[in-house]
């Protein structure tokens, strides 16, 4: 099954939801009037696209829908997925890559969105590519993160930079980054501990690390992914906000877009701080972890 | 950054001064906001609909409490209602009449079951008892070694089985091994799992079956959206729910999903976790838990300190003075004084609706340093530099106060600046006759800006 089928049935929850209320709505009503732009706007806040976003979306298709002096209720849905896609960028954005020497990949986030998991798959992803990948655990916190990780690593089948639970972050991000060098990986990823985005010491913890990184490679981190829970609400913009301006967030892994989470805030923290999604994980499964696409995000949402 | 519900209620309920009854319109237009409020707050959508009906039916046609201006009317029956519906405090856990009792912790991946565990555990500990931990969670590779790690440190004996072993059988053996060891409590940490995977659902079904729990809690963290009321109401339908435990909520998330969760299930919020430490678990409180998810901000609290404080009779000299355009330098210090008795400024910001988020981000963080230096610039003063410094003051005194304050002039100017512009600031105010309890918007003080 390619990836875009698995992806549409991953989130055929979200869609059953989604698109289904969207196509009652139009279909119970052929007239477009206000009470229709409300029940969209409902859908929308449902995805938890946030109420200012839900505002802004209805607002542009309500300006298309004039412009084009369209009429038909049914047409409203795609109008509202040209947006959608709109507000997330329409390109698809790469992970950035390193020229001329490893890329180094730091891996941020809250407690709890899966930061491990995703890593592992990361690394299986790249690995699949041909790539030598190593990873750095460099969450030294949470009980057991490192042996977590060690699995992980051995199911893939990538080498894994470690110290004891407890060490500096910073020593362990300093001792992968030059184990990669010395082994000549492509690839290093880096994993922290799970931190809530307004203990500022531990927000300290995370720039330390940045500045080791940069100091021993001018330009790494190359790439510090956020993880954010699908689950999550609101709170995201202000994860967003503040993991990048401790880390340099340069662009977000969605996860747990298996459930019934939609991930709709991804398009707020878009819109307003300009981070784009650039993984999305769809399930348990090592292969679960892609490229983001917003066209195929977008199409998985709206379309039957 | 949202304007607080509060700030916004008043700015809606301006042009309804003087009148002595909510209409239908009034109450519609203000409901448009706390609905608006709820929503960024991430409470479901249903939830909020439910909520939003029962206010209104409440608040039409009220008569106005004399002591309450609309706006802060409203915010009562709001807030009231609210904290009715996040129901009263119950932290506790149904014991079993013969031991062990047996608790099952459920929730989705990631929501911190294994870490709420451990807290739980120490928790109940302290309390006497005397707790077993079962890892239950076979899937999550380490999870069984993290329970293992958190039992070392508190101490508390964990229950484990060989890889590969179902977890319906850890579970039975878990509660067989309570028994034998005399342990009064087993609480099983079982797997993350999202609600709409039936297979694993119906495990849980399953193990529930198996073991008899005296209680299980759902494990749910605060920043949740949407999605709360689904997974709530999943869990509960197919295990019966006895109880919360709302998690990670020592971050930044106004916490909604506290209120969909209890809307769609009944079910009490038992516990909260404030805290990365093993010891950071505490009771539940519902009515700040209202409040936070309103975004109100502690206005009560500052307005009793303010009142305890304040000199009234001073007050009113001072009012005097600033209509009069008479504040000087000294007036200046004492205003700052009476406000440093109120406690330390960035908890008073706090306590302000509208800057308690905005506290957090860095750039409205007050310096108390800054204000030990406005004090050491002013007291380095002539009694007539104080009373006029626009007219008194040339760059010789300025340089003298400078070096008596252990300031710089730069410092010394930017302080008179900001002196100019509050005393004009006060006048305007004044004159619009927008005290800080009437009017609502709160004028930028430039020292705090």
């Amino acid at each position: 099954m390619g990836f875009f089928n698995r992806l549409k049935e991953s989130l055929t929850k979200t869609r059953k939801g989604f698109v289904e209320k969207i196509d009652n709505l139009v279909h119970r009503r052929r007239v477009i009037d206000e009470e229709l732009y409300d029940e969209l706007e409902e859908v929308l806040i449902q995805a938890d696209t946030g109420f200012n976003t839900a505002i802004e979306l209805v607002e542009r298709t309500r300006r298309t829908v004039k412009e084009r002096r369209v009429d038909d209720a049914g047409e409203l849905k795609l109008i509202l997925k040209e947006h959608v896609q709109d507000m997330l960028g329409a390109e698809q954005a790469p992970v950035n890559i390193n020229m001329y020497g490893p890329t180094v990949i730091m891996v941020v986030g809250v407690n709890g969105v899966g930061k491990t998991t995703t890593i592992g798959k990361l690394a299986h992803l790249y690995k699949s590519q041909g790539k030598k990948v190593l990873i750095g655990a460099a969450d030294t916190f949470r009980a057991a993160a490192i042996d977590q990780l060690e699995v992980w690593a051995e199911r893939v089948g990538v080498d894994l930079i470690k110290h004891q639970e407890g060490s500096d972050p910073a020593a362990v991000a300093y001792d992968s980054l030059q184990a990669a060098r010395a082994r000549g990986v492509d690839l290093l990823i880096i994993d922290t501990a799970g931190r809530l985005h307004t203990k500022i010491n531990l927000m300290e913890e995370l720039k330390k690390i940045g500045r080791v990184l940069s100091r021993e490679m001018p330009g790494a981190p190359h790439e510090v992914l956020l993880v954010l829970d699908a689950t999550t609400g609101q709170n995201a913009l202000s994860q967003a906000r503040l993991f990048g301006e401790a880390a340099g967030v340069t662009g977000i892994a969605l996860t747990k877009l298996d459930g019934s989470a939609k991930g709709g805030m991804v398009i707020a923290v878009k819109q307003d701080l300009n981070i784009p999604v650039k993984m999305i994980g769809i399930g348990e499964g090592l292969n679960d972890l892609r490229p983001f696409s917003p066209g195929e995000f977008a199409d998985a949402l709206f379309d039957d | 950054m949202f304007a607080s519900l509060a700030e916004r209620l008043q700015e809606t309920f301006k042009k309804l001064r003087g009148k002595g009854r909510l209409t239908e319109s009034d109450v519609n237009e203000a409901l448009r906001e706390v609905r608006m409020a709820l929503l960024e707050a991430d409470v479901n959508f249903k939830v909020v609909k439910d909520f939003i009906a029962r206010i209104k039916e409440r608040a039409v046609g009220q008569e106005l409490l004399a002591s309450l201006n609309p706006a802060q009317h409203v915010i009562k029956i709001v807030h009231d209602e609210l904290a009715s519906l996040m129901g009263g405090s119950n932290s506790k856990i149904n014991l079993a009449p013969k031991p062990p009792t047996v608790i099952m912790m459920v929730g989705l991946n990631g929501a911190g079951k294994t870490t709420t565990t451990a807290k739980l555990a120490s928790l109940l500990r302290k309390q006497g008892r005397r707790p077993l931990m079962a890892a239950a969670d076979v899937y999550r590779p380490a999870a069984v070694k993290q329970l293992e790690v958190l039992g070392k440190q508190l101490n508390v004996p964990v229950f484990t089985m060989d890889a590969g072993e179902d977890p319906v059988a850890i579970g039975v053996a878990s509660v067989e091994s309570a028994i034998m060891g005399a342990r009064d409590i087993v609480i099983i940490d079982t797997a993350g799992r999202q609600e709409v995977n039936d297979e694993l659902m119906a495990e849980l079904e399953t193990m529930k079956e198996a073991v008899s729990p005296h209680e299980i809690l759902l494990v749910v963290d605060a920043m949740t959206g949407q999605a709360a009321v689904n997974v709530a109401e999943t869990f509960n339908t197919r295990l019966g729910l006895d109880g919360v435990i709302l998690t990670k909520l020592d971050g930044d998330t106004r916490g909604g999903a506290a209120l969909s969760v209890r809307a769609v299930t009944g079910k009490p919020i038992k516990f909260a976790g404030v805290g990365e430490k093993l010891d950071a678990l505490e009771q539940f409180h519902p009515d700040r838990m209202a409040e936070r998810i309103l975004g109100m901000g502690d206005m009560l609290t500052l307005i009793e300190k303010a009142q305890e404080n304040f000199d009234t009779e001073q007050m009113a000299i001072m009012q005097k003075k600033i209509q009069n355009m008479e504040f000087t330098l000294d007036d200046f210090l004492d205003q700052l004084n009476q406000v440093k008795k109120l406690g330390p400024i960035d908890q008073i910001l706090g306590m302000i609706p509208g800057l308690g988020g905005a506290k957090k981000l860095k750039d409205l963080q007050v310096d108390e340093k800054e204000l030990v230096n406005v004090e050491a610039i002013i007291k380095s003063m002539t009694p007539a530099e104080r009373t006029d410094p626009e007219r008194v003051l040339n760059g010789s005194r300025k340089r003298r106060i400078a070096s008596g304050s252990g300031t710089t002039v730069q410092e010394v100017n930017r302080l008179l600046k900001q002196f100019e512009q509050t005393r004009k600031m006060m006048k305007q105010l004044m004159d619009m006759e927008k005290t800080l309890k009437k009017g609502g918007k709160l004028a930028k003080n430039p020292f705090f800006s």
